[in-house]
C-alpha cells in the first residue's frame, strides 16, 4: 500500500509538470514550482519507508527549507530585478 | 534576556533531536554551530518578540490546535470544487478590518486566513487585509471575526 | 490492556499505509484543481489543499510507520516547515502578482470553459 502511496504522489509531480511547463503566467510556473517542492519532499519521506531506510527524512528536511529560500529569491529578482534590495522594515515606521 | 535563553534552548532542542549521533566530537560541533547562530541572530538584530516568540508557545499551540481543525473542515469545500465534473466557483475579493493591533498577532491572523484553504490573504496595508476567496458566500467579514478574536488573544494575550 | 496494545500494533502499519495513500490521493486531486481553475488566485488555493492535508495526512501516515523516535521527531519538524513555510510562500505569490497587476477574474464561472486560460 505504501507502494501505491508513492506512485499517487509520483503522478501527482507528472501532472503539476504539465502545469509548470504550460503555465501563462511567471506566477502560476513558480505556483507550480512550489508545490512541486512540497510534494517531492513527501515523496523522498514515502520513498524513505518503502526503501526501508527512513535517512531520507534528513534530506527531505533539507528540501524543504531550500524549496522556500527559493520561492521568496525568484519573486523577490522578478520584483525588483535585483537581488541588492533589502527585505528589512526599518524599525519605526509600524506600518 | 529571555528571548536568548529561548532560542539557545530551542536551538539546542532542534539540533539533538536532527542529529542523532551523540559522539563527543560531534556535540561539540553542535555546540560551536548553537553559539555561532545565536551570534548571528544577535548581530542581525532579530531577537525580540517576533524572533522568538517561544514565550507565548502555550496559547499559540492551543490556537494552532483549533485551527488545524478549522483548515480540515475548509479542506472539504475546495477538493469538492476540485473534483466537480462542471467547473463551479465564484471568487471575489474581500476587504477585511482586523482588530489585531501587533504585527505578530496580524501576521498570525493573515497567515491563518492564507492557511486555510479557500481563502488567501493578498495584501496588508495598516488594519485593513484584501482577502481573496473562492466562494465569495462563504468570505463574508462575520466569518472571520472569530479568527481575528483568536490570534489576537493567543499572540497578545488580555481579553479573548 | 496488553491484547488491546498487540492489537494496536498489529494495525499500526497498516492504518499508516493507507494514511499516506490518502495523501497522495489528495496531492492528486489539488494537482487536478491546479490544471482545472481558470485564473492564478483560484489555482492558489488548489494549491494550499496540497500544502495542509495532503502534508498532514501523509506525515501523520509516516509517523505511525517509524521505528524509532527520532524519526517521528524529524517528521514533526518537516511538518512545522510546511506550516510555516507555506502560507508565506503563497501570500507572497499573491502579493507579488497583485502587485505586478495579475488581475483576478471575479464572479460566478461555471460550465466547461476550462480551457480559457487568461
Amino acid at each position: 500500500m505504501i507502494g501505491a502511496a508513492a506512485l499517487a504522489f509520483v503522478i501527482a509531480i507528472a501532472l503539476m509538470l504539465i502545469r509548470a511547463l504550460y503555465g501563462p503566467t511567471l506566477y502560476d510556473r513558480v505556483l507550480a514550482v512550489n508545490s512541486l517542492g512540497t510534494k517531492i519532499i513527501l515523496l523522498l519521506g514515502v520513498m524513505g519507508f518503502l526503501l526501508g531506510r527512513p535517512d531520507f527524512l534528513d534530506i527531505s528536511v533539507l528540501y524543504a527549507l531550500i524549496n522556500f529560500v527559493a520561492t521568496i529569491a525568484i519573486l523577490k529578482f522578478f520584483r525588483y530585478r535585483s537581488f541588492q534590495v533589502p527585505l528589512i522594515r526599518k524599525s519605526g515606521d509600524r506600518q | 534576556m529571555g528571548y536568548f535563553i529561548g532560542l539557545i534552548v530551542v536551538l539546542t532542542g532542534l539540533w539533538l533531536g536532527l542529529s542523532g549521533l551523540y559522539k563527543t566530537l560531534i556535540l561539540s560541533l553542535g555546540v560551536v554551530s548553537i553559539i555561532l547562530s545565536t551570534i548571528l541572530a544577535y548581530r542581525f538584530d532579530i531577537l525580540d518578540r517576533e524572533g522568538s516568540p517561544y514565550g507565548r508557545l502555550p496559547q499559540l499551540i492551543s490556537y494552532w490546535a483549533w485551527l488545524v481543525v478549522e483548515i480540515f473542515k475548509a479542506n472539504w469545500v475546495v477538493v469538492k470544487a476540485c473534483l466537480r465534473a462542471q467547473l463551479d466557483i465564484n471568487p471575489a475579493l474581500v476587504k477585511l478590518k482586523t482588530c489585531c493591533e501587533s504585527d505578530l498577532a496580524r501576521t498570525v491572523f493573515a497567515n491563518s486566513i492564507t492557511l486555510t484553504p479557500g481563502t488567501v490573504s493578498v495584501t496588508i496595508e495598516g488594519d485593513k487585509i484584501l482577502v481573496h476567496a473562492l466562494y465569495e458566500e462563504e468570505a463574508h467579514p462575520e466569518a472571520f471575526e472569530e479568527m481575528d478574536r483568536r490570534s489576537r488573544a493567543a499572540s497578545d494575550g488580555g481579553r479573548a | 490492556m496488553t491484547e488491546i496494545m498487540g492489537i494496536l500494533m498489529q494495525i499500526k502499519p497498516v492504518l499508516g499505509a493507507f494514511l499516506c495513500l490518502v495523501g497522495g490521493v489528495l496531492a492528486i486531486i489539488g494537482t487536478v484543481g491546479v490544471l482545472r481553475f481558470p485564473d492564478f488566485y483560484s489555482r492558489l488555493h488548489a494549491a494550499s489543499v496540497i500544502d495542509t492535508s495532503a502534508a498532514t495526512l501523509a506525515i501523520i501516515g509516516m509517523m505511525l510507520l517509524a521505528p524509532t523516535w527520532l524519526i517521528v521527531f524529524k517528521l514533526g519538524v518537516v511538518w512545522l516547515f510546511l506550516f510555516l513555510t507555506g502560507p508565506t510562500s503563497s501570500h507572497a505569490l499573491a502579493n507579488a502578482a497583485h502587485t505586478a497587476g495579475v488581475e483576478p477574474l471575479i464572479g460566478r464561472r461555471n460550465g466547461d470553459d476550462e480551457g480559457a486560460d487568461s
